[in-house]
Formats: structure tokens, sequence, C-alpha cells
């Protein structure tokens, strides 16, 4: 089945996803966590979206509601046209053939006591996706070749790899039933300097090979910006600012992102000298109790008397860029 | 600027069940007065042993300072017993450390008051009544909101960048000469980050301190650093001012590791190239360079010889390569 390239994988519109705290022995609900309060976007076949914002922002979370790990509160989730939003659990599994996760610890996310030829057919396996054992062990093998591991070493079990080999074999793992969507929570933030690129410049590949569309969360700001075709910033649950990757650098327009971006170190002294420095006050504020109005107002140096008063919403301001903010 | 510290073939190693492991190979390096210095390298390559090193903070056994100086205000520290009143009076007082982990450096069950009151009656013999006053004037230093109040607070209570901003309280408690920051930032998010750097930064010009930042960002080493020393397996490979090292680096490492990773500034689509292969596992090394089978620009000469020592290149520019890479690109 061939789609065309301008194919919506994803469209996520409107989604929140509150978590309950509870209380006392009968589980009472005495507050809500709203880690994802109104998000949407899109992601186009074979395209990038980029997730960007400091921890607790709720990035994770809408990973984990596209792969539908959570049940959303409210929203819609459409993937390929389907709405899978309150999809029933039997249907679920049939659902994720189509997506792949790699998430971001490697020493974690492998089990120990499996071969990583285990690991990699795992999901071959559960969907019955070959006619022969010969056919089974050719698609195993056909997957290493892919993620440039030697197929001699699936009889191996994950501590005999390397946090990069361990990485490529969740790679393997997340395209074994082709998918059309992966979601890459933190790929590299686990994998040394050096390691990374090998591991970025290997997911490119085989983005274009497949067509993939990749769902990339992370908090490294130029690795994201490298990656993407498309970046969303996201702050205490919200989505401030989405706009392609040439765009983010060369015209931030929501004054978190200016922020964001100001406080990443460029490896060059002499524009680290040149370069202005916002400096924030505060801290993230608790997700449990957030700023009224806009989130980022307790913060912000444009902020007017409006700001806590009003949900700014996410706007366009020019083709393929949206921002969230009352003084853009 | 005067010379504050320098360190002279610093070898530290580790006796493990599956070998020697030379962790600190040979290190020198020096730092001066008011100067902030980065050391940078990816996990495993020495950088805090290093520190550690100087601090006397290597269990023995496994570990063991093998050989080398550590010269201190005209005294060599490694002459001093570890546990001796010379060295526990440098150890937190004169050379102050501060971890990457604000979680796990800081104790769970004791108030943030007690720990930096620690710290001011054992080195400055301040009675407890003046010590809390002392360490309330260290938590608004380090912009902490209602210090008075937040004393009595414990770890818990507090965020991950105001732990660590307790962290450098503590560590600036005592008036420190060295202030030793082993991935001050790394747990934290960019944001905080640069609150933490930055306010950093301000001590060392504030109170006269000098700094060396262990780091794996580059992008750190460049914002705030003056020199940088670059280590991979237990040595310094390429040392030189802030400039030399990103305008004009000479060793393969310190040239692989700026083309991997990816700058906000640079174009879009330009293809990041890895470092092939991994870091080398330390047990039992040969004698030859360790960065050999990475290394696309060794000749043969290589192999057969050992790791070249660091020399000059340029007036404060050392590097441990005989491959003159520019003439070969």
């Amino acid at each position: 089945m061939k789609t065309e390239l301008n194919d919506l994988v994803v469209e996520v519109n409107d989604l929140k996803m509150y978590f309950p705290i509870t209380r006392g022995l009968l589980n009472r609900k005495v507050a809500e966590v709203k880690s994802v309060d109104g998000v949407s976007f899109m992601v186009k076949q074979g395209e990038t979206l980029g997730l960007v914002g400091e921890s607790g922002c709720g990035k994770t979370t809408v990973g984990r509601c596209v792969l539908r790990l959570y049940e959303p509160t409210a929203g819609h989730i459409l993937f390929k046209g389907q709405d899978i939003t309150h999809l029933p659990e039997s249907k679920i599994r049939q659902l994720r053939r189509s997506m792949g996760t790699i998430f971001q610890d490697p020493f974690s996310s492998l089990d120990p006591r499996h071969t990583a030829g285990n690991i990699v057919g795992e999901q071959l396996r559960i969907h019955h996706a070959y006619s022969s054992r010969g056919e089974y062990r050719d698609k195993v093998a056909e997957l290493f070749r892919m993620v440039e591991l030697d197929p001699q070493m699936a009889k191996r079990v994950p501590h005999e790899f390397s946090g990069g080999q361990r990485q490529r074999i969740s790679i393997a793992r997340a395209i074994s039933l082709n998918p059309s969507l992966v979601v890459c929570d933190e790929p590299i933030s686990a994998l040394d300097v050096s390691i990374q690129a090998q591991i970025i410049n290997l997911m490119e590949e085989i983005q274009d090979k497949l067509g993939l569309a990749f769902l990339f969360i992370s908090h490294d700001l130029a690795m994201v910006r490298h990656i993407s075709d498309r970046v969303a910033v996201m702050y205490l649950g919200r989505i401030v600012e989405i706009t392609t990757s040439f765009e983010l650098y060369q015209n931030p327009l929501h004054p978190y992102t200016k922020a964001l971006l100001s406080a990443v170190p460029i490896a060059d002294p002499v524009i680290e000298q040149q370069r202005q420095r916002i400096s924030l006050a505060g801290e993230v504020p608790s997700p449990l109790r957030p700023p009224t109005g806009c989130h980022f107002h307790p913060r912000c140096f444009f902020a007017s008397g409006e700001c806590n008063k009003m949900v700014p919403p996410l706007r366009d301001v020019s083709p393929g860029h949206q921002v969230a903010c009352l003084h853009v | 600027m005067s010379e504050i510290l320098r360190v002279e073939n610093l070898v530290t190693q580790f006796r493990t069940e599956y070998g020697l492991i030379k962790a600190v190979d040979g290190v020198s390096f020096y730092l001066n007065t008011n100067e902030i210095i980065g050391l940078v390298g990816e996990s495993g390559c020495g950088k805090s042993v290093t520190m550690l090193s100087v601090m006397q903070l290597i269990t023995n056994p496994p570990g063991k300072i093998v050989k080398g100086k550590i010269i201190f205000e005209e005294r060599d520290l490694l002459q001093l017993p570890a546990n001796g009143v010379e060295m526990r009076s440098v150890r937190g007082g004169k050379i102050a450390i501060i971890f990457q982990e604000p979680m796990t450096s800081l104790n769970p069950a004791l108030t943030i008051n007690k720990q930096i009151s620690e710290m001011l009656q054992l080195h400055l013999s301040q009675d407890k009544k003046k010590a809390r006053i002392t360490s309330a004037s260290l938590l608004k230093l380090v912009s902490i909101p209602e210090a008075e109040t937040r004393l009595d607070d414990y770890p818990h209570q507090f965020s991950g960048g105001m732990r660590q901003r307790v962290m450098i309280a503590m560590a600036m408690s005592c008036n420190p000469k060295i202030l030793i920051a082993d991935e001050p930032t790394t747990a934290l998010d960019v944001t905080t980050q640069q609150q933490i750097l930055d306010l950093l930064q301000n001590m060392v010009t504030k109170l006269n301190t000098s700094m060396v930042i262990v780091t794996h960002n580059l992008g750190i080493v460049a914002r705030y650093a003056q020199r940088i020393y670059v280590m991979y397996a237990g040595r310094i490979v390429e040392s030189g001012l802030s400039k030399d090292i990103f305008h004009d680096a000479r060793h393969p490492y310190t040239v692989g590791l700026l083309n991997s990773v990816p700058r906000l500034d640079e174009p879009l689509g330009r293809k990041l190239v890895p470092i092939s292969g991994i870091p080398p596992n330390l047990i039992n090394m040969s004698a030859a360079c360790a960065f050999l089978p990475r290394c696309q620009y060794k000749t043969e000469t290589c192999d057969q010889r050992s790791w070249p020592d660091l020399r000059q290149i340029g007036p404060s520019h050392f590097v441990s390569c005989n491959v003159n890479i520019k003439e070969n690109q």
C-alpha cells in the first residue's frame, strides 16, 4: 500500500490528559495534574515532528497518548484517519502493528533474559508476520543488517552490548513490522556524545528507506532542530509554538522559545561572547497548580495584565508557523 | 594571574577482578586564580576520577593514586595523609566540590541548615547560632527566596535546581580558593542549567575564586571556560585556550567530537559525522594511542609507537598526536 507523500499519519486535536491524585482508603480524587492540556498537531508521512520542552512539560505523555498507552481524558487522536482516542483494548494490539517505539534508556527497555534476536523478532511472532521459520530467521537477520549489527549477534543477550548497540536493537524492534509511525522518546540522551551522531544518522537513513514518520521527543534543542522537519515547543502541558526547524532558530516568536534557545550554549567561544542571553527568572511551576491564563506569564518579560486572565490560543502568524502568545 | 593549582603527571588506577584499570594515566594541568577551566570528555574517560584524586577521595582499595603531584599553596597534597587534619581542612574548605547529582549528594534526613552549618562549624569553628545566620546569608547569595524559612526544610522539599543551589551554597560556605564543579548541571533542564552556571560564574568573579568545570557538554565549556582540557581514555589529548580548541582543534578526537554534535546556529541539513566505534575499555590497555581504532587520520607509524606525549603547537596549545591533521585534510 503506497500512500501519498502528504498523507497524514497522526492528527491530534485538543488532546487532554489529566492524571488524578487520590488520597485515603477509598482513593478519593483530591486534585488532578493537567499533564497535557489542549495539544493539537499533526505528523505527515515521512516527516519528523520534534517535541521539545523541559522536564514535566508533558512531552512524554503526548507520545504515550499517541501510542495509546494512555487513554486520553479528552480530545481526539486520528491515526491514518481512524479515530483511536477510545479504541477498545482488543483492537489496540492490531493498531500497534503500525506504530513503533524507541525509549530513552537502552538498559531497561530491553528484557535482560531474552536474546537480541528474540527481542527484535518478538513483534513478528506476536503478529504472526511470517510463514515459515526460515522466513522469520531471514527477517530478523535483515533487521539486524538494517541497523548495522552483525546478524551473528542475535544469540547474545542485552548486557553483552554497548549502549549504542542496544539502542540499535531498540530501533530494529521498532521497525520490525514496517510501521508508519515511530515514537522516539529521548532516544539518544542516555548515550555518549560520540555515539549520539551514529544513532541519529542511522535513524535518518531508516526513515528515508522506509518512509516512516517520527515523533521525536527530546529536551536537546540542537538535536531536535537537526533531525526534525517541524518542531513543537511545549511548556506545562501546552504547545506554545510550532514551526519549521529553519524558522525555529531564525525567527522564534514565543518568549519561552527565545529563552530556551538562548539557554542552549553553542560550541563556539566567539559566538558565545557576542550572543545575547535571556535569563529566565524562577523555575517551571508545578503542573499541579499551573498559573492562570498563559502558563508562562509569571516568568515572561513581555507579560502584561491580560496575560494572567486569558489563555492565548495557538494561532497562525505565517504559513506553517503557529504561536500561542498575545503579544506576537 | 598566578597559579593556584598544578597537577603533574597524576596516575590513578583501580585494581579489579577483571584487571588493572588505568583511569587516570599521567594527567597534568594547572589552574590560575580567577580562571575557569573546562575538563571535557565522555563518560569513563577519567575526568571525575581526576578531580576526586585532587580531593583524595579515591577509595583504597580498589583505587589508588599511584604517582603524581598535586601542588596547592606550595605543598604537594599527595604527601599529606588522606584523612589527616591538613587534608581535611583543604577538602571542602579550601577546595570545594559540587557533584552531579544534587538528589544524592545531600543527606535526606537532615535539614538544609544542619548540612550547611556543619561545614561552617567544622572549618570556620562558628557556633550554632552564628552558623545559622551565615547559612541564611549563603542561601540568599545563591538566590533562594525566603532563605530564613527554607533553612529548616529538608532536601526533598527543594526542586532539582534549588538543590543544586544549596550544594553551591555549601561549597561556597568556607570561601574556597578552588571550586570543582563535576557535571553540575547534567541532571537539570537547560533554562535551569543556564541559571546555575551563570550563578557559578558570578561567584568566581565576585568571591575571587577559581573553578574547574567537568563536563561532556562542549557548549558549556565554550560559554564559560577560558582554557580547556580534552580527555580521552585517562589522558589529556588536547589542551589550549578556548579558541584554540574550538577554532583550531588538532587532535582527531577533538575534531570528531566537534563534528558529531549538531549546533543550533549551523545551516540545516548538515550530515552529522559520527566518530566510528565505541570508547575503549580501560582494562589492560596497550601502550599505543587509545584512539587509534576510531581514528580516521591514523598513519602506519601510529600502530608501532606508543601513545605520543603532549607536544606544543601554539603559545598555550598542546596536542598528543603526531599526525598533522591540517595537512592531511
